[in-house]
């Protein structure tokens, strides 16, 4: 431990930052008649997603995960009749530390009956907007980006064409063997595209390959087009800063989705968690046609205060903790 | 045995084996797209060639260590293919060839103190003193009157390296020189 271990790491100025955002956000979904709710942090279930980690705690000898995202429950609260609403609440992904990651970080998360992504995907560029006062957005394809960034068709390309692609690009796995089609491009987004993406005002993507739907809504296809997942994601200053579904509403295909993840966490060696089967019960009753979105509140305040590393924004990041 | 070093272990400064060759780490970066794998880009500078490398790890994937040893040794001599140096310690002798001592081949006199760098034992690299003093073999005839040094011409020294000397410098005298730059610092009396 050294001897100013104990000062939080962000300046004071930074935390005023951080509240002064706080309340824009609060006004923001307050003028739109969105509801602020809150969803338990220590869940029975948790996300099935086969790369992110739960951390796993127990309540009177009970198994709890501490929630990666309050997606599932938001859902139950939309099948109940909740109309719009949105959560400022902290989030937990073990193993994920770096300049841009925080074990504990805030997710700000809302969803919109009644939107699909590119109604909600003009509300998120108003709220960055009127909290960052930015430029309007630019968006373009997930297909459009890759072709401009990398030359590569990422609906029909095959692994090995993206890895070619990756190496001349100079983007070198140590071991490709185990590189499927996704984690190609996942690396080719983060390593080629995202440097590029979002220096003057923000970047949103949309329209991704099947592989990358997690509980995206699938569009097939007309004429000759590829089916994609209608899910968004939004790039500013180098930061990936939220993710955004036309959310799948269909119970059974939920469940699909959730048994694929399970058995690609079993392939990659990954703990089993338990299915939500109270989500899949609430998605039986009825999900409204929706749109959600996540955004990564101390990424946000990152963009604002100028900030290079996660932990100049966070009071007390994981090192300090 | 070299240990082995997981993802999360990596840091800047950190010596490890890439395809056989000795490499350090100078950059790490984890990369975690929201939904997608977690990968740990790293930059590394090849020690026996100097070139600069990247590599993407996914998280949890490993790397050898690499045996790296640097140790001040003493220049002996050079054969028809090696140069040869001496542990003053151990009195153990290493051969070194001459991709590894490199441009330090130009400073290097006999008796000279080197740091000798051994990668499993092996000499890939050699950095000489930083100052040395070495004898003039070549020169244009030196200027009496140009004390103050200005203009300048070449010199060859007694190690084949060629410099730039002030006019006044002649052949046969001992000049003391920066290896790091090759340049001039003034006249050994």
């Amino acid at each position: 431990m050294k001897a100013a271990d104990w000062e939080p790491a962000a300046t004071l100025a930074a935390l005023r930052l951080r509240a002064r955002l706080l309340t824009r956000t609060r006004d923001f979904f307050a003028a739109r008649g969105v509801l602020e709710v809150e969803t338990p942090i220590l869940g029975a279930s948790t996300a099935t997603d086969p790369h992110i980690e739960s951390l796993r705690t127990s309540v009177g000898g009970s198994a709890r995960f501490l929630q990666t995202s309050p997606e599932l429950f938001m859902k139950r609260l939309l099948a109940a009749g909740s109309g719009p609403i949105y959560q400022i609440t902290r989030v937990f992904r073990d193993g994920e530390s770096g300049a841009r990651h925080n074990p504990e970080f805030t997710l700000l998360e809302w969803y919109r009956p009644g939107l699909d992504h590119h109604g909600l995907m003009d509300e998120v560029d108003q709220f960055l907007q009127e909290v960052l006062g930015c430029a309007p957005s630019v968006r373009e394809a997930y297909s459009e980006v890759f072709e401009r960034c990398v030359g590569v068709d990422p609906h029909g390309a095959v692994s090995v064409e993206l890895q070619s692609r990756a190496e001349a690009l100079g983007l070198r796995a140590v071991s490709s063997s185990g590189f499927s089609r996704e984690d190609w491009l996942h690396l080719l987004m983060a390593g080629a595209i995202e440097p590029h993406l979002g220096i003057e005002r923000p970047h949103f993507v949309y329209d991704f390959p099947l592989e990358l739907k997690a509980l995206a809504r699938v569009r097939e296809g007309a004429g000759g087009e590829p089916d994609v997942a209608e899910r968004f994601e939004v790039f500013f200053q180098g930061l990936e800063l939220a993710n955004g579904y036309h959310e799948l509403t269909d119970a059974s295909e939920q469940r699909q989705r959730f048994l694929a993840d399970l058995e690609s966490r079993r392939t990659l060696g990954r703990a089993q968690v338990p299915l939500d089967e109270r989500m899949i019960a609430a998605l039986e009753r009825g999900l409204p046609p929706c749109a959600g979105v996540a955004l990564g509140f101390d990424r946000l305040v990152m963009i604002a205060a100028e900030a290079s590393a996660i932990g100049s924004v966070i009071s007390f990041p994981d090192d300090r903790a | 045995m070299a240990t082995t070093y997981s993802t999360n272990q990596f840091r800047a400064g950190l010596k490890v084996t890439l395809d056989n060759d000795p490499c350090v780490v100078t950059e790490v970066e984890f990369v975690k797209p929201g939904k997608g794998q977690a990968f740990t880009r790293v930059k590394l500078r090849n020690l026996t060639t100097n070139r600069v490398l990247e590599r993407t790890f996914k998280s949890g994937e490993t790397i050898e260590g690499a045996d790296i040893v640097e140790t001040a040794m003493q220049y002996l001599y050079k054969d028809g293919e090696y140069w040869h140096f001496m542990d003053p310690k151990s009195y153990e002798q290493y051969q070194a060839p001459a991709e590894a001592v490199g441009d330090a081949a130009l400073w290097l006199k006999e008796e000279a103190e080197c740091v000798v760098t051994l990668h499993n034992n092996i000499v890939i690299q050699v950095t000489p003193p930083m100052f040395v003093e070495l004898a003039v073999v070549e020169a244009e005839p030196g200027i009496r009157g140009d004390t103050a040094g200005t203009g300048g011409k070449t010199a060859k020294l007694e190690t084949g390296a060629v410099v730039r000397v002030p006019l006044f410098v002649e052949v046969g005298e001992k000049l003391k020189l920066d290896t790091r730059t090759g340049e001039y610092v003034g006249r050994v009396k």
